[in-house]
């Protein structure tokens, strides 16, 4: 069965003629039919879908063999595609279709991946649960009443419960590591500017970053291979040559300094995500690598910090959502103010609504000081941490998220607990470093467990190779939720 | 410190977002709570340190000035809300 | 009685003649359909992301060498936020705290009344859209084409103390950035605009009283009604025991009235911080030096050379290269009249610049060429024909082109110098009028010239005036 197949081994078939585009298509397609109480998709185009399947195949019949013809991979619905809605889960983009394409859509369309469909995600990314969406939550494949994690909880769910081979999201403060991690997925956050952000809907520009959500670190490289790369259109992105992600996965783990920070095994958080970790580091250390003891002193004000500059970024992001051009427009306004207020209070939720707020506030006359130049500065000495940590280690290994997969509902009305979830996740963002999260256990509830491998600037290559050789001796990262199998 | 409703009320207003009167209660609330959780920042000396805006060290790329857009309007224009004679239309604007 | 003295500022919006956008590929190109050179940059779709312009860098850093300012090595732009419709992503990218022109100056007047007015910064930023509201009822129409075309902001120091001389740096600064070839300086089209900032106090005072921001003051015309204006009427409120208030206010041309502007009451709070999409911008020596190199000679350095070089009067100087067109235009011409610079300002200050005007031409489209004009000159200069001639001959080439020895030879008008043939005249007009005649030989000097003025008449004046002279006073002299 095609949903059993990782993406990679999905390719092989594919170009040994085992099977079509169109068959594995179909059975995806099928079965995100049948899965539709997790809410993963906000839309799908089964007709245009299969159409591209069709032409995958017939273009394969004049190059046998070729690689990546005809994958299906879903897709986050933050990226702007004209064939589908982009929505950005927000009632302000609910009727909005993209005139262009994203980037990142051009590169897989390029590389032969066919979009499945586009995910459900919290409003503009904004979330840990996936219940700030317009179109409602998303449930956790493992277990329906936990929440599957956020922004990218669609794409992960979708790829938990096998109604995607693999799923492209976002990461800002955590959206692709905290959802794989909920879900028993691999994450990957790139380095910020090796992946174009050109067309992905912004939600804090100096922090945003494209990823995949796979089942292994191999899908993972396969994808980053598509996704990563120079563009014009992108003055933030780098113009850096783009290694061969593949070929490096088998560099293996010895003598491989891994840096614990005792930070990050704080006794506060889930006593089953430790055991689970130390577990794992157990594993690396067996597998070659060498455990050293680091510090990173002040990444606990990574979420004071990431929570002025994300939401200041955000607050002038989304101001060009004023019902002139697109999006939606209040029916009734009695002059222009009016027609600014009603439409966006109309068309942002609570969540967004108060990041707006916030980020407005910590811009403002008098506060900017206190605030977003006072943010700036811990940014930095975050960022400074990490690089003299990396004097002393090659990467960096700790828990993914403090605690598993929590019940929907459950921090709703406290968006400060809700906010606590990144905190391993957000120093990361800030300081613009490439980082993993992959599956290392599970919970007594058989919840799983993600663990978090940070890396140096552009060392992707490093963390996937590092997560690659874990994996070949685990098997925690092939679990599929029973309902799924 | 903490966010009073009249703050609220003037955010709201600068951010064009409206809001009812009891909403600006739950906002000073929330944002009052989140601002707690923000001024942890406090605990750190920041003293000589360099603001970062930008995850990375570079410099801005330059394009050369060449006309590369074609007309899209009526593409452009079938997602507005309005639209008369190419133009977007809004409530009066008044200088 | 109190005599009041004005303080003005000037903020300049200088649209840089770039071929695209400041930050997307859109054409510049002014008047065409509404939004139809409004792309996905432009009109801010989700997604989209700024990439900037390399000319537009140079031409703003052009512009701050040519006024002595500093080059800002690292520049940032970043995010001015406010809600208006011609304003698509609800922020304007502009430069804040670091601008990429830092000091310079101008100088205005001459002699005694010369002045330097200190430029505190030229900043880069993106123009907005237009609101039009001619036929749309209760609405107004949003046009995006100007949104995101180059601007240059050059803002003064409050070193102005008159009208007169805002009117001055305004003028000079204009000639600069023509010189530059850094904008087309055409206010109907908005090219250069102007905000003035003006306050008035006691003459002596130090202390600057409170300011009102005047917008929407883009003709030369106007600028001069619209800021004696506002003086007035801050003096008239001082004056009645009023104060002033700081705020915008908008000069309407039609009533010649200033009034509060509507749209913008609110308090402003830009929220400016740095463009998260933009990295610093840098801009490296070499750089710098190659533009420096590049500069062209400036109006104070021409103007100069100008009254060396032709033994022109300051005056003449400055009107001769203010515009950097009617300057060549000018040496072109020298060039060809064989160096008579003299009579060639004359000629470039009155007839050309009157003929231009009547017809409302830039120099660049004079239907007489430089080339036309110099040789004009020259036959004045070698006398094959008069003054007088030359103006007729000036108009004929304007009105039907041609070439002036073909239009010297065929329509006869070659001077008559030979004195053969005037001696001839001469006697011919001596016996017509030989009543006047004689009261010249009785000492009536002046009747002279009504002679000269018949033999003038006679040779329908191609006579050499000079010559007639001698000969007339040679034959009457007692």
């Amino acid at each position: 069965m095609p949903h059993r197949q990782s993406l990679s081994a999905l390719n092989r078939m594919l170009v040994t003629g085992g099977i079509s585009s169109t068959e594995i298509t179909t059975h995806f397609l099928d079965r995100i039919e049948q899965s539709q109480q997790l809410n993963a998709f906000v839309s799908v185009n089964r007709e245009q879908t299969l159409a591209q399947a069709q032409q995958a195949d017939d273009s394969r019949l004049n190059e046998p063999n070729s690689d990546l013809k005809g994958l299906p991979v879903a897709l986050k619905d933050i990226f702007c595609t004209q064939d589908l809605l982009t929505s950005c889960g927000s009632r302000i983009l609910s009727n909005f279709v993209s005139p262009y394409d994203a980037t990142v859509v051009e590169r897989l369309d390029k590389d032969g991946f066919i979009v499945l469909g586009k995910t459900n995600m919290d409003e503009f990314a904004m979330g840990s649960s996936n219940e700030s969406s317009y179109f409602g939550p998303v449930l956790n494949p493992w277990n329906t009443a936990r929440v599957p994690g956020g922004s990218s909880g669609g794409s992960a769910a979708a790829v938990a419960a096998r109604l995607a081979p693999a799923a492209i999201g976002t990461d800002t403060g955590g959206s692709i590591r905290q959802p794989a991690a909920f879900c028993g997925l691999t994450g990957l956050k790139p380095s910020y500017g090796r992946i174009s952000r050109y067309g992905m809907v912004a939600y804090a520009s100096s922090l945003d970053q494209a990823g995949p959500i796979t089942q292994s670190a191999e899908d993972a490289a396969l994808l980053l291979q598509t996704m990563a790369g120079f563009d014009s259109r992108d003055s933030t992105c780098l113009d850096t040559a783009v290694p061969d992600y593949l070929s490096a996965l088998n560099t293996g783990l010895e003598n491989v300094r891994l840096g614990i920070p005792k930070e990050f095994l704080d006794p506060s958080i889930d006593a089953e995500v430790l055991s689970a970790i130390e577990t794992a580091l157990e594993e690396f250390e067996k597998l070659g690598a060498k455990l050293v003891d680091i510090e990173l002193p002040n990444s606990s004000a990574g979420i004071a910090a990431y929570y002025v500059i994300a939401p200041a970024e955000a607050s002038s992001n989304l101001s060009k959502f004023d019902g002139v051009r697109y999006g939606h427009r209040t029916a009734e306004f009695s002059d222009l103010l009016d027609m600014y207020e009603k439409s966006r209070a109309e068309g942002f939720g609570d969540e967004v609504k108060r990041r707006i707020l916030i980020g407005t506030y910590a811009l403002s006359a008098g506060y900017y000081d206190a605030y977003y130049l006072k943010a700036q500065k811990v940014r930095r000495i975050i960022a400074n941490d990490f690089s003299q940590a990396f004097k002393q280690c090659d990467l960096i290994a700790g828990p993914t998220t403090p605690s598993t997969a929590f019940p929907l509902g459950e921090n709703l009305d406290d968006p400060v607990s809700m906010y606590l979830n990144d905190v391993f996740t957000v120093p990361v963002n800030l300081a613009g470093l490439p980082a993993i999260s992959l599956p290392v256990g599970f919970d007594q509830s058989g919840l799983p467990i993600g663990l978090q491998l940070i890396g140096p600037y552009l060392k992707e290559a490093n963390i996937l190779s590092a997560a690659h050789s874990y994996q070949k001796v685990t098997d925690w990262h092939l679990r599929i939720p029973g309902d799924y199998e | 410190m903490s966010i009073s409703k009249s703050d609220v009320e003037r955010v709201a207003r600068l951010a064009r977002i409206g809001i009812e009167p009891h909403e600006a209660e739950s906002y000073s609330i929330d944002l009052s709570n989140i601002l707690t959780l923000v001024e942890q920042m406090n605990k750190i000396d920041t003293e000589g340190i360099q603001p970062m805006a930008h995850p990375q060290d570079i410099q801005l790329r330059l394009r050369d000035d060449e006309v590369k857009e074609v007309n899209k309007r009526d593409q452009f224009q079938t997602i507005a809300p309005a639209v008369k004679a190419g133009l977007y239309l809004v409530p009066k604007v008044i200088d | 009685m109190t005599h009041w003295e004005s303080v003005i500022g000037l903020e300049v919006h200088v649209q840089l003649q770039t071929q695209s956008k400041i930050f997307s590929g859109a054409s510049t190109h002014y008047g065409a359909d509404p939004n139809t050179q409004a792309c996905a940059v432009d009109i801010a779709l989700p997604g989209i992301l700024p990439v900037m312009n390399r000319t537009a860098v140079q031409m703003a850093a052009t512009f701050g060498l040519a006024t002595g300012a500093t080059i800002n090595h690292r520049s940032v732009f970043a995010r001015k936020n406010y809600f208006y419709p011609d304003l698509p992503k609800g922020y304007q990218i502009s430069q804040y705290e670091i601008p990429i022109v830092s000091g310079g100056k101008i100088n205005i007047g001459e002699g005694d009344t010369q002045k330097q007015i200190r430029i505190t910064r030229a900043h880069l930023e993106e123009d907005a859209g237009k609101s039009l509201h001619d036929g749309l009822g209760e609405m107004s129409g949003i046009d995006l084409n100007r949104a995101g075309t180059p601007l240059l902001e050059v803002v003064s120091e409050p070193d102005m103390r008159s009208p007169a001389e805002a009117i001055a740096y305004l003028r000079k600064l204009h000639s600069l950035v023509r010189y530059l070839k850094i904008c087309d300086g055409n206010m109907q089209e908005g090219s250069f605009r102007c905000d003035a900032n003006i306050s008035i106090r006691v003459k002596g005072d130090s202390e600057l009283g409170i300011r009102t921001e005047l917008k929407n003051i883009n003709s030369f015309r106007f600028i001069e009604r619209a800021l004696n204006h506002e003086i007035q009427r801050q003096i008239d409120l001082i004056e009645d025991g009023g104060k002033v208030v700081q705020e915008t206010r908008l000069y309407d041309p039609d009533t010649d009235q200033t009034r509060p502007m509507r749209g913008k009451e609110e308090a402003h709070d830009y929220r400016y911080f740095p463009d998260p999409d933009l990295p610093p911008l840098v801009i490296e020596d070499a750089e710098v030096e190659y533009l420096r190199s590049s500069l062209p000679e400036l109006p104070d350095a021409r103007c100069d050379r100008f009254i060396d070089a032709y033994q022109l009067r300051r005056s003449d100087a400055q009107q001769l290269t203010a515009d950097r067109g009617i300057a060549d235009y000018f040496e072109e011409t020298v060039r060809e009249a064989g160096g008579n610079s003299k009579i060639a300002a004359n000629w470039v200050t009155g007839d050309l610049m009157a003929a231009l005007n009547r017809d409302n031409l830039p120099i660049e489209q004079s239907r007489v060429s430089p080339i036309l004009l110099g040789r004009l000159i020259y036959r004045i200069s070698d006398q094959s024909i008069s003054g007088t001639i030359a103006k007729d001959i000036f108009s004929d080439l304007w009105d039907n082109g041609g070439d002036v020895d073909q239009i010297i030879e065929a329509r006869g008008l070659k001077q008559i110098s030979d004195s053969a043939e005037l001696e001839q005249v001469v006697e011919e007009i001596l016996s017509k009028f030989s009543e006047q005649a004689d009261q010249v030989r009785q000492g009536q000097g002046k009747v002279l010239g009504f002679l000269v003025g018949q033999v003038m008449k006679e040779t329908g004046g191609k006579a050499n005036p000079k010559a007639v002279n001698e000969i007339l006073s040679r034959k009457l002299s007692p």
